[in-house]
């Protein structure tokens, strides 16, 4: 197969009900917290936020661009067979390790995914691999997890959600046959 | 280590770069661009979810979201956990900090970690910056309802073990 072959990804919107629904909390919570806790209140947040906003830019362009060329790069037919529908539950397995050693918080993990569904992941593995890196990523438990909770709590909060994106994976395929039959690949 | 994982996350970009260049100089260029435009037009998404959040998350009552998740809050209080968990706004310190403020503050372990969790694996926020945009939306859903065991299996499993 071609490397150059055309792929169909979805097209992005900028704006929509989601974002407008966004939208319109973000302004009645700001201005609640402008009349309740004062001008300096705002801003702080404003500053603070605003802060984080250009710490997190850099990951974003960085998960952006993995992403395109990941949708350009991968042999299809490799990922068809290590993670596609026929993979079956060491697909499932090869995902979640794959979720454990990808850098990256959950900022970066959504384009990732998609554009492996694009080029013929399975569903279930893609949600194995979401799910995998969501609990068990270790930029997030080593950055955000550790210091918050301590040691005790997070290896013992890790262990117990090891399984837990196998079970994802199983259950998400097991749903897809029930009630979402497939309507050609992606 | 912050700077470590966005230095990997960059090596790996470049890595994937170099091999896309090693094609050729116009497959390098598309594919660049491409990602390029797809985080521009994730930009005011972004940049309403991460400034704008900080409002949603002042509104929050963190002690009250703390005793709800107390040790002999029961079955109640687990369902209370993952709700919470799913609508914590905020980026993760705001996630972190409440379920770490409620476990100082005697909540059940079960309880925080179901909420942990769940906070991991809903935020509806994030979903909605995020997920909608850049992920069929069938996978979406597929997804939130393959989810939705977890937070509970996490929480029997720390009940049955005891720990931590």
């Amino acid at each position: 197969m071609s490397p150059e072959a055309p792929i169909r990804r979805r097209p992005r919107k900028t704006f929509d009900w989601s974002s407008t629904t966004l939208a319109v909390a973000v302004v009645i919570a700001a201005a609640v917290v402008f009349w309740r806790d004062g001008e300096a209140r705002f801003l702080e947040i404003l500053y603070s936020d605003f802060r984080l906003f250009i710490d997190i830019l850099p990951k974003v362009l960085a998960a952006c661009l993995i992403a395109a060329f990941v949708a350009v790069l991968m042999p299809r037919d490799v990922v068809m067979r290590w993670v596609g529908a026929e993979s079956g539950l060491m697909g499932i397995l090869i995902a979640t390790l794959a979720g454990v050693i990808c850098p990256g918080g959950p900022i970066t993990i959504f384009p990732i995914a998609a554009a492996f569904v694009a080029i013929g992941a399975d569903t279930g593995a893609a949600i194995a691999f979401i799910t995998s890196w969501t609990l068990l990523g270790y930029a997030r438990i080593l950055v955000w997890e550790l210091p918050f909770f301590g040691d005790e709590f997070v290896i013992w909060r890790t262990l117990i959600s090891l399984p837990l994106p196998i079970v994802a994976g199983l259950l998400a395929r097991f749903i897809a046959g029930l009630s979402f039959p497939r309507k050609g690949g992606g | 280590m912050i700077y470590f994982v966005d230095g990997l996350l960059w090596v790996i970009a470049l890595g994937l770069g170099l091999i896309a260049a090693s094609r050729s100089r116009a497959f390098l260029r598309n594919s660049a661009r491409e990602g390029v435009v797809d985080c521009v037009r994730l930009l005011p998404r972004i940049m309403l979810g991460v400034v704008g959040s900080g409002y949603i998350a002042a509104l929050l009552p963190q002690e009250v979201v703390g005793r709800w998740l107390g040790a002999d809050s029961g079955f109640t209080g687990l369902c209370i956990a993952i709700l919470g968990g799913a609508f914590t706004p905020g980026g993760p310190v705001i996630g972190f900090s409440i379920g770490a403020a409620a476990l100082k503050g005697g909540a059940g372990a079960p309880q925080v970690i179901a909420y942990t969790v769940a906070w991991a694996l809903f935020a509806v926020q994030r979903m909605f910056i995020w997920e909608l945009p850049v992920m069929p939306e069938r996978l979406v859903w597929l997804r939130l309802m393959a989810s939705l065991p977890l937070p509970f299996l996490v929480a029997g499993a720390a009940m049955l073990l005891g720990r931590p």
